[in-house]
């Protein structure tokens, strides 16, 4: 057998694959996911009934529910590998980084699979204006990447503690604050009609979290997986 | 050549002392047996001995010519046969070996995949489950995963639990055939099992 | 023993001198006098959050218990006087404004440090195994740590409506510091700080004799 010098990309890509494979056979996180999601967003609707949300309550609802439903299902994909008692397989035999980048891609393919499916719906359920579809999608877009880069690591490690369901929102909460206030603000701009410019400060700044994030996570992760 | 040392090892699980006073010096083609009763602290040495669980105190370190190895480095290089060792139960046998490869970062092709499974007896099984298997086959494709790429250490938590007699000839093969290339070290309180082994190091009373 | 009895006269004299000088503000009058405690306590806020951040990189780094006790004694009292914080900024907003709260961006920052040592505490309570619990508690305060100066500076230029430009709390920053005025504000923070070290240093400690005695009886 030779070795094959296995790079990051590779190692990463492997656990990728062997994640959605798994998630194939049992449907798990994504039926979590997406019912959460779809729920959320029939009580809205609702309750509001025929009345028409003002564009900040619109935007305020779309994140919520895409919040909560990150939190019920994004924790998924480590809490997995624990309760199957199978982290120290992987952690034996290769290294921390390439199972956060896996697992976050994962997460990423999950949420976004989610909000492919929530947000027709949302603008079904709420009439919410379609004038600046391209400037929602950059903003749901980045949001979703800053929602997965700020909560795998979170998952790593609530995964490891008792209490986990609820330990997750309660833990992910504070750290998501930064980008739920822009995010939202920058949805109820497009919502009233602001064009792609006035939203490009937010736009910038979404980037910049999630990549801090994702830089963050990588450095820290190693001492949440292999403590 | 490779070596493994401890020293004054102990392991304390906050004021709850597990084990204390282990010290032993391994080089390429010397194994250890170790042995204790019940609850005594052997898997929880194992798990050290694998930097799951630092030790409270004293030292232990690999070293690969002489060359201490990091923890890094290690990373890929002991084969681990133990009842608390899992593999995913949703993914074929092939689909494990595969996965658990590329993590390694060794190329496994089809056929040696085979010869694997053939070694340790469960032949045209590759594409089955893992949770179809009964436990005495998936303590074997423990053996078969532990051994893809000859590591340098090899150990084996209870090596022979949930095994037939077939399969304890296996593990005997098995440890035969690597006790040159290896370090063992065996964690067991059979005694068919220790006299698998040259050293004997013993955990608590 | 000679500093905790120079420690006790000046935070006597303080706390006189504070109520019997002027008033800080003229405009807001008496009860801008809660300067001299709001602001050191929200100073002693941040101090404990950054030690606490620092002990637990050294924690990761050594792996030494002893690190993560004073991680968590650093986040405790950081907890206690972020609450005090909360509390009498919450009472100046009252008076100056009209109503306790208003998602001002620095209450807004504040209400979200508290979630975060809520947050570290809850962590701490929801796993057993000592190392384990130092090593993922060290993670979520280094981590939570870095998204604080988003918080404080990106944030507030982003969301419009959470920053009044007439901030009441700008301007009185702007405080026009008499001799007398800088002399009390200033030592005020240097005895809440000695005092937020003398608090820590008892924690510590007793930390260090729990361990023992947990150690001595097994």
């Amino acid at each position: 057998m030779q070795k094959s010098n296995a790079g990051l990309v590779s190692r990463s890509f492997a656990v990728l694959a062997k994640d959605i494979r798994l998630e194939f056979r049992s449907r798990y996180a994504i039926n979590a996911i997406l019912m959460f999601g779809i729920t959320s967003l029939a009580v809205v609707s609702f309750s509001v009934g025929q009345s028409s949300l003002p564009p900040v309550l619109m935007a305020a609802v779309f994140w919520i529910v895409m919040f909560f439903s990150a939190v019920s299902g994004l924790a998924q994909v480590f809490i997995r590998e624990e309760e199957a008692g199978t982290s120290l397989v992987l952690k034996l035999n290769g290294p921390a980084e390439p199972v956060y980048l896996g697992k976050l891609f994962f997460n990423f393919l999950l949420l976004s699979t989610m909000s492919m499916i929530i947000t027709p719906l949302f603008f079904m359920f709420t009439d919410a204006p379609t004038d600046g579809v391209v400037a929602f999608l950059a903003i749901l877009l980045l949001g979703v990447i800053g929602l997965c880069a700020a909560t795998t690591l979170v998952a790593a490690v609530i995964a490891k503690a008792a209490i986990k369901g609820a330990l997750f929102a309660v833990l992910s909460f504070p750290i998501l604050v930064p980008l739920l206030l822009p995010v939202v603000n920058a949805t109820e701009i497009v919502f009233d009609g602001g064009a792609f410019i006035d939203i490009s400060a937010h736009l910038q700044f979404l980037l910049a979290y999630a990549v801090i994030m994702i830089v963050g996570s990588l450095l820290l992760f190693r001492f949440v997986w292999e403590e | 050549m490779y070596r493994i040392t401890v020293e004054n090892g102990a392991k304390r699980f906050g004021p709850r002392k597990v084990f204390a006073d282990i010290n032993f010096d391994l080089k390429t083609g010397e194994s250890l047996a170790i042995v204790g009763r019940n609850g005594a602290g052997k898997s929880t040495l194992l798990l050290c001995l694998l930097r799951q669980y630092l030790l409270t105190k004293g030292t232990l370190k690999y070293f690969e010519n002489e060359k201490e190895l990091e923890n890094d480095s290690l990373k890929g290089r002991i084969g681990f046969v133990s009842p608390y060792l899992n593999f995913y139960t949703q993914l074929s046998a092939e689909e494990n070996i595969r996965f658990i490869a590329t993590v390694k970062g060794v190329n496994v092709t089809g056929k040696e995949i085979d010869s694997l499974l053939s070694k340790v007896g469960l032949e045209g099984r590759g594409a089955d489950l893992v949770a179809e298997y009964s436990s005495g086959m998936y303590q074997r494709l423990k053996y078969a995963v532990a051994i893809m790429d000859n590591p340098p250490f090899l150990f084996l938590d209870e090596p022979t639990s949930n095994l037939d007699s077939d399969g304890k000839g296996i593990v005997t093969q098995i440890v035969e055939e690597h006790r040159a290339k290896s370090i063992i070290v065996i964690a067991t309180n059979e005694q068919e099992e220790y006299s698998l082994a040259e050293k004997q190091c013993r955990v608590g009373q | 023993m000679w500093w905790k009895i120079l420690l006790f006269v000046g935070m006597s004299a303080m706390i006189v001198l504070s109520f019997t000088t002027l008033a800080p503000q003229k405009q807001i009058g008496e009860s801008s006098r809660i300067f001299y405690y709001h602001i050191p306590q929200a100073w002693i806020c941040v101090i404990a959050f950054a030690m606490s951040m620092v002990f637990s990189i050294r924690y990761l780094m050594t792996k030494k218990i002893k690190e993560d006790d004073k991680a968590s004694e650093a986040a405790r009292l950081g907890f206690i006087f972020c609450l005090l914080a909360t509390i009498t900024g919450s009472i100046f907003a009252k008076v100056t404004w009209g109503s306790f709260w208003n998602w001002d961006p620095r209450e807004t920052s504040i209400f979200v440090l508290l979630l975060i040592y809520g947050a570290y505490f809850s962590l701490r309570g929801a796993v057993e195994v000592e190392e384990k619990r130092a090593a993922l508690s060290a993670v979520y305060s280094i981590f939570a740590f870095v998204t604080v100066p988003f918080l404080i500076f990106v944030v507030p230029r982003l969301v419009p409506s959470l920053h009044p430009a007439d901030s009441v709390v700008d301007q009185n920053l702007k405080f026009t510091m008499g001799p007398t005025i800088r002399m009390i504000f200033f030592s005020s923070l240097a005895l809440f700080t000695a005092l937020f070290l003398w608090m820590f240093d008892i924690g510590r400690r007793m930390h260090r004799v729990r361990r023992r005695l947990a150690e001595s009886e097994a």
